[in-house]
Parts: C-alpha cells; sequence; structure tokens
C-alpha cells in the first residue's frame, strides 16, 4: 500500500475530478490517494464521484491553507 | 468564511456517506453517447469536456464521429492530404485536423483558435488536446461514421490508434441504448 499526493487546486471543471479519475485507476488496490482541491465545486464533486464509483473516501479536511482542503481517497 | 467551514464539517457527516453509497447504488447504468458532428474548435471543446466529465464520474461514454467531426480524430493534426483520390486529398488539406480545427463564429481565419488556446492556457482551463489526451486515458469509446469516412474518402488507418471501430447507424442506435445521447 502506498500513498500518492494529486493537487488539483489550480485546475478547473473537468480536469478536476476527471485528473483524479486517472490517477485513481492507476493506483493498486488499498493504495491512497489526497487530493488538495479548492472550496466549492471540486470539493462537492470530487469527493462525492469518487464515492459514487466505489471507491472509499476516507477524509475531507481543510489544509493549513485556508479554502484548500485535502481529500484522502482509498481505492 | 463561516459557511466554508460548516460545510467541511458536512462533507465528513456520515449521513453524507450513506447518501454517496446510495447513488453509487443507483447509477449503475450511467451512460452518454455523443454523435460529434462538427468540427468546430469550440463545439469540440464542448463534446471532450462532457465526455471526459462523464467518463471520470463513472459513465460509458461513447462518441460518435460524423462528418466534419471526423477531423478530430485524425492521425494528422495539421493540414494534410489525407483520404484516397484528388477531391478527398483537397477536402482533407481544406480541412484539416484538430490543431487546424475554426472556431464556429468569429474565426477570423484561424486567429481565433490560437487566441483561445493562448487563453485556456493562461486561465489554467484544459485545451482541447488535453482533453482529448484525458478523454484516451479514461477509455472513452471513440468511433467513425462508416459513410462519412466513404464520402470523404478516409480509412481507419487515417485515425488515431484510440479509435475503436467504425460504424453505422444500427449499431450506434444500440450502443447508446438506455443511455442519454447528444448531438453536436
Amino acid at each position: 500500500m502506498a500513498t500518492y499526493n494529486l493537487d488539483v487546486t489550480k485546475e478547473h471543471c473537468p480536469m478536476t475530478f476527471v485528473k483524479t479519475k486517472i490517477e485513481l485507476n492507476k493506483l493498486q488496490k488499498g493504495d491512497i490517494l489526497n487530493v488538495k482541491v479548492t472550496a466549492g465545486e471540486p470539493l462537492e464533486n470530487v469527493p462525492q464521484s469518487a464515492a459514487e464509483q466505489g471507491f472509499n473516501v476516507l477524509s475531507v479536511k481543510e489544509t493549513a491553507v485556508s479554502g484548500i482542503y485535502n481529500i484522502e481517497i482509498e481505492k | 468564511m463561516q459557511k466554508i467551514i460548516d460545510y467541511k464539517h458536512a462533507v465528513c457527516d456520515i449521513s453524507n456517506r450513506i447518501k454517496y453509497e446510495k447513488m453509487a447504488e443507483e447509477n449503475q447504468t450511467k451512460k452518454l453517447s455523443i454523435i460529434a458532428f462538427s468540427g468546430d474548435f469550440d463545439k469540440l471543446t464542448a463534446v471532450f469536456t462532457l465526455a471526459t466529465g462523464a467518463a471520470a464520474v463513472g459513465y460509458e461514454v461513447n462518441l460518435f464521429f460524423t462528418f466534419w467531426g471526423l477531423d478530430a480524430i485524425k492521425l494528422k493534426k495539421g493540414r494534410s492530404p489525407v483520404g484516397k483520390g484528388f477531391l478527398s486529398k483537397t477536402f482533407g488539406v481544406m480541412m484539416g485536423g484538430l490543431k487546424s480545427a475554426p472556431v464556429s463564429r468569429l474565426n477570423f481565419w484561424g486567429i481565433s483558435p490560437k487566441i483561445f488556446r493562448y487563453l485556456m492556457r493562461k486561465k489554467n482551463v484544459a485545451t482541447l488536446e488535453e482533453l482529448v489526451e484525458a478523454a484516451k486515458q479514461l477509455g472513452i469509446n471513440l468511433y467513425a461514421c462508416e459513410m462519412a469516412m466513404h464520402i470523404l474518402g478516409l480509412e481507419k488507418s487515417d485515425f488515431i490508434p484510440e479509435v475503436k471501430d467504425v460504424l453505422g447507424v444500427t449499431t450506434f442506435l444500440k450502443l447508446s441504448e438506455g443511455g442519454q445521447t447528444l448531438f453536436i
């Protein structure tokens, strides 16, 4: 099991969840992906679409930077 | 600011987890099929934005390229004499591939697509080429229209290798059955 990081704070729709999905596809089962997103649409869509597709959303926490969130997803 | 903090707790809430799981169960067979008729830069951007977005949230996506839309999946991205015969080759040069796609309004002899690409890069919005690349990585099904290929003198080898098959109307209807279909 490995942990990977992805920063999509500079991306816009649909690349926020497109990049997350492409990264998740590369992982092995049990691997963890930490996705950094901004508040608003990405914060709503990234965890929701991951959970919808059977990935395990472990946590959604605000980072030290205000308005930037970390979503922890397990494949 | 208060709203953002409240939202953070809402997302972590267990009730939301249950909601997501329920949605996953309900959405087992989501499918989007798009008939990509236009070869315009802006309309192709719409096609690939919808397609990649849908694929990323778990939809099965079928893209059916016909007529001008075939330009988007040509192996040669610029203006090149692809096709069989003089007329086809002339069409090939005039139409070009993905890189020479015009915008549907205010094209200004091909200057506008360049400006759009510059703006998209500057504003961190995925360019058409990035969207096509993402579509390939997401395993979106790309199909070419047999009839339009016949008219334009094109063969499957003139297209990018990710093009899964050459289809007619009946096969497309079967593929798109039970999902949403768009014509762009």
